[in-house]
Formats: structure tokens, C-alpha cells, sequence
């Protein structure tokens, strides 16, 4: 089942979620992308399929010449079984879109991980470089010389009073989104959230779920990234967000301190209670295992649980999805059978009987 | 105060016109601003970027014909409206009239100050002295400091021409 290069993806955990990297107690992760076209070339949607596979084609030569981007995997989406595809969204490495009408459709993955470029998403391209912890400078340092090395090769569209011309024109202007994913369980847990997210809109982020656009936040995790691309340069989108996230970590520092000090027992409760599920229970849903586990890595960030390392939490996150627990089994498992193999694998890698 | 154009509606709408580093102010009733919306355009240098600033955003805003079509790729402004996605980089230039204001609003500024692509960096034109003069021409609007405005949109005219007659392709 599935492809052999991929399946190399699953024994190696993604970089970004090593749990290191700046505050990396409360950001998961830090993540830039950049949208950019080529010229003369209609945008995707409204692209034929020869104007498709041209764009595919001079994307995938000019990729090839990076040298960001040395030793990359290039997978076309259409060679990809519906698994793969599914595991390669879990991973972070493609959007939900990128797999839906397959056909011209690709990935480049660099740097175990870290990069990943999409060929005939909604723009011709789009770069992404993910880092763990708060490491948005190092992430666009990155982006912007895999950007300069591709702009070598491809006529990019681009306008001097406008920017980069994206197919939205959102993206309009640098094309650039700076996502930070975050993990604020005390401002869930002490009611402060929603006016938390009220006040970053109005600074110019917004906030989404796990899974980006479109998605519910789950698990406490929430998605902060740039709503404006245009009018600022990289580096002052970059500072904005960055000055905007420190001041929300604060907040959600200062809750957690203020529940150890005043609630402690409820908290140390409810987190050893939820370990205790991961630990004897023989069936999980995706979403149970997501709360339970955004608990537990709640008890490893304020130090309570002895001996667990943040990593395995972070894996477990990843590695309890469907494709992942598919991909494990080495085939295709119903709703039901995915929960009890999730119960499994986290009963094992929190030492519970398997 | 009372409009100037009719004397008689409270006039809630304010203009600063700066012609040959001359200021002169105009201050107009809603409904004599938007009779006067076109011709205030047509001999206002600034009034794209000032038009945030003295709320006459409405006033002039165009809206391209519902069927006028991208040359390149057939698109519809109609199309873009019910999709919210551009067809191809042309569209831009088709529907540049919308599209100034779209961009702005969705961004609060009309103007790139990123990067650009290496190959354009290396073109003699300095494109980081010419986004320095828009940041700080922004900058002088939104501090109200117009004579500084005036004086920053002359030299970015100055350089814009440069460019122009040293790449001819130039949007």
C-alpha cells in the first residue's frame, strides 16, 4: 500500500515537532508561507489542463536546480493513494485543497520536513517553511532565499505597485502568511479566550483551528497568522505578529500560574485524569484523544508529569490521526477500528498495558 | 460650517488639494461631494490615497462595467465578484480601477513595500529608495502633514518616470 518514498516520512517525526525551539512550552510551532504565479500563465482555477501541466512542469525544473531544496521528494498528488494524501495534510505538508482535484498537482518536500512547496494549489506556488517553537525570523530567512532562488528561474507575476499578483487578492502585495500554533489551554480554561482572539483581530491576525482555514479550533490549539499582506514589508508583517504573540504567551503564562496558585487540585486533577484514560482505555475518538492529550501536555509543560517528554506528546498528536494510524497498521481501517488502534498506541507510549 | 458649493447643508465632507506645493481646502455637503466626486478626482493627484483620510472613500470609488472582460483570460468582473478570485495576472490591469480600492480596504494600503524578484532587485531602477519615499509619503498622510505629502509624491513622480522610460513594460 501506498508510496515506498512516503512511507520513509513515517518513521522520521517531522522537525517542527521536536517540542524545541523558543517557548516551545505554549507554540507548537512557527510557520511562513509565500504565494506566488508565473506570468502569463492563467491562476489554477481558471488554468487548462495543458496550461496546468506546463506550469507543473517548469516549476518542477526549476525546483530541481535549488539548491534549498537538495535531495527534496517531489510527489505528484494523482500517484498518491487517498491515505497518503490524507497523511500528507496531517503532516502539515499540503493543504486540504491540494489533494482534492489531484490531477497537475504536487509536492516538494526539503529539509526533513521543513519546506514543503505546493505546484498548482490556488497559486502556481506555494512555499512554506515550518520551524518548532516561536522561530518566525529563522522560518522567513529561509522562505526568502528559497523564494530569491526559484525568482532565478521563474518569471513570477509581479507588479511594482502591487506586489506579487496572487489569484485572492488577500495574498496580494508579498503573498505572505506567518502562522504561529499555539497551545492555550488557561485562557480556555479561565474563560479569557474570546476576548483574547476578539483583541487580535482587531490588531490584524486572525486566529483558525488545527487544520487552517475553515477549521475548528480542538485541543485548546489555535492558529494565529497575518490577515494583511500588503502595504508592509516581510519583515514588519513578521514583527507585528510576532510582538502581537508574545503579549497573548504572557497572557496564557500568567493563567497558568494563576490556576497552579489558586486551583491547583482541580487542574492536577483534571490532567492526571485524563492521563489515566489515555493510559487504560481501549477505545479513543480523534477528537477525546485530542482534549486528553492537550491536558496531558498541559501536566508536562507546568512539570507535573515526571519523566514524559514533551516530544512523545507531540507525536502522539500527529501519530493518533486517521491516515497516520492507517499508515501504521499498513492498511485501511474503519472509524471504529482506527479508535481502538489509537487507544493502543497511546496506551503503549504512555507505558499502559497494550 | 456650510458647504461652499451650494451654502446652504452642513458640510461634513473636508478636501485638502495641494496643486504646484499650493494648499487649498474645500469643504462640501455629502451631497454636493458626490455630484463633485468625478471632477475632484480628475485633478487630484492624492485623492486614491487620501480618500480614507477624508472619508470620500464612497464618493469615488469605481466599480468596473459588471461584463467588462480580462483580454488574457476571459474573466468577467462579474465572475471576480461572485468568486473572489482573479482569473490571471493580467486581471489585475483589467480591473485596476476596483481593484485599487478592494486592496486598500482589505489591506489598508494600496502599495507594495516588500521584496521583488531577484531579477527585477538587479534592475538598475533603486526599487528600495522608491518604496522608502511611498513608506514615508504613507507615513506623511496619515500624520496629516500634507506639504511633506506633496512634496514626496513630486520626487516619487520624478523617479516613477525614470523607470518608466528605462523599462517600458512597467504596470
Amino acid at each position: 500500500m501506498g508510496s515506498k518514498a512516503l512511507d520513509e516520512l513515517l518513521k522520521q517525526p517531522s522537525e517542527w515537532l521536536r517540542g524545541a525551539g523558543p517557548v516551545s512550552d505554549i507554540v507548537i510551532s512557527s510557520r511562513v508561507r509565500l504565494a506566488r504565479n508565473l506570468e502569463k500563465y492563467p491562476f489554477t482555477a481558471r488554468a487548462s489542463k495543458a496550461s496546468q501541466s506546463e506550469v507543473l512542469r517548469l516549476a518542477k525544473e526549476s525546483l530541481g536546480q535549488s539548491a534549498t531544496l537538495k535531495r527534496s521528494l517531489i510527489f505528484e498528488i494523482k500517484d498518491l493513494d487517498e491515505i497518503d494524501r490524507q497523511f500528507l495534510v496531517e503532516r502539515h505538508l499540503v493543504s486540504r485543497e491540494q489533494i482534492v482535484h489531484a490531477e497537475h498537482k504536487a509536492v516538494a518536500i526539503g529539509q526533513g520536513e521543513v519546506i514543503s512547496v505546493m505546484i498548482n494549489e490556488e497559486d502556481h506556488l506555494r512555499l512554506q517553511v515550518m520551524q518548532s517553537g516561536l522561530n518566525l525570523q529563522d522560518a522567513w530567512s529561509l522562505i526568502d532565499t528559497l523564494d530569491d532562488e526559484l525568482s532565478e528561474t521563474l518569471p513570477y507575476a509581479y507588479s511594482s505597485d502591487w506586489g506579487y499578483l496572487t489569484s485572492c487578492p488577500t495574498n496580494t502585495g508579498t503573498g505572505l502568511r506567518a502562522s504561529v500554533m499555539a497551545h492555550l489551554p488557561s485562557l480556555v480554561l479561565t474563560k479569557q479566550i474570546n476576548k483574547v482572539l476578539h483583541t487580535i483581530t482587531r490588531l490584524g491576525l486572525t486566529a483558525r483551528g488545527l487544520y487552517g482555514e475553515g477549521t475548528e479550533a480542538s485541543g485548546n490549539f489555535f492558529q494565529i497568522s497575518n490577515q494583511v499582506a500588503l502595504g508592509r514589508s516581510e519583515e514588519e508583517l513578521i514583527e507585528n505578529i510576532e510582538r502581537i504573540l508574545k503579549e497573548v504567551i504572557h497572557q496564557e503564562q500568567t493563567g497558568r500560574e494563576s490556576l497552579m496558585a489558586n486551583n491547583r487540585v482541580q487542574l492536577e486533577d483534571r490532567i492526571w485524569r485524563a492521563f489515566g484514560l489515555l493510559r487504560h482505555a481501549k477505545t479513543v475518538s480523534s477528537s477525546e484523544a485530542l482534549d486528553l492529550l492537550s491536558a496531558v501536555r498541559l501536566g508536562v509543560d507546568l512539570g507535573l508529569m515526571n519523566g514524559l517528554d514533551r516530544k512523545i506528546v507531540n507525536e502522539m498528536f500527529i501519530f493518533s490521526q486517521p491516515a497516520h494510524l492507517q499508515k501504521l497498521e499498513g492498511k485501511a481501517l474503519s472509524a471504529k477500528e482506527r479508535d481502538t488502534k489509537r487507544a493502543q498506541l497511546i496506551r503503549s507510549r504512555l507505558g499502559g498495558q497494550s | 460650517m456650510v458647504c461652499e458649493l451650494c451654502k446652504q447643508a452642513q458640510a461634513t465632507v473636508h478636501l485638502t488639494e495641494i496643486v504646484n506645493e499650493e494648499m487649498t481646502e474645500l469643504h462640501l455637503c455629502e451631497a454636493c461631494a458626490n455630484q463633485k466626486g468625478a471632477q475632484v478626482e480628475s485633478h487630484f493627484g492624492l485623492a486614491d490615497m487620501l480618500s480614507g483620510l477624508a472619508d470620500f472613500g464612497k464618493v469615488h470609488e469605481q466599480e468596473e462595467p459588471a461584463t467588462k472582460a480580462c483580454a488574457a483570460c476571459g474573466m468577467t468582473y462579474d465572475d471576480f465578484r461572485k468568486v473572489g478570485r482573479l482569473g490571471c495576472a493580467e486581471c489585475y490591469h483589467t480591473f485596476k480601477r476596483s481593484l485599487g480600492g478592494l486592496l486598500k480596504r482589505i489591506h489598508g494600503s494600496p502599495l507594495h513595500l516588500g521584496k521583488s524578484p531577484i531579477r527585477l532587485a538587479r534592475t538598475p531602477k533603486s526599487k528600495a529608495e522608491l518604496a522608502d519615499l511611498r513608506r514615508k509619503l504613507e507615513r506623511a498622510i496619515e500624520n496629516e502633514a500634507f506639504e511633506e505629502a506633496a512634496r514626496l509624491r513630486d520626487q516619487i513622480r520624478v523617479m516613477e518616470q525614470q523607470e518608466q522610460q528605462a523599462k517600458p513594460r512597467g504596470r
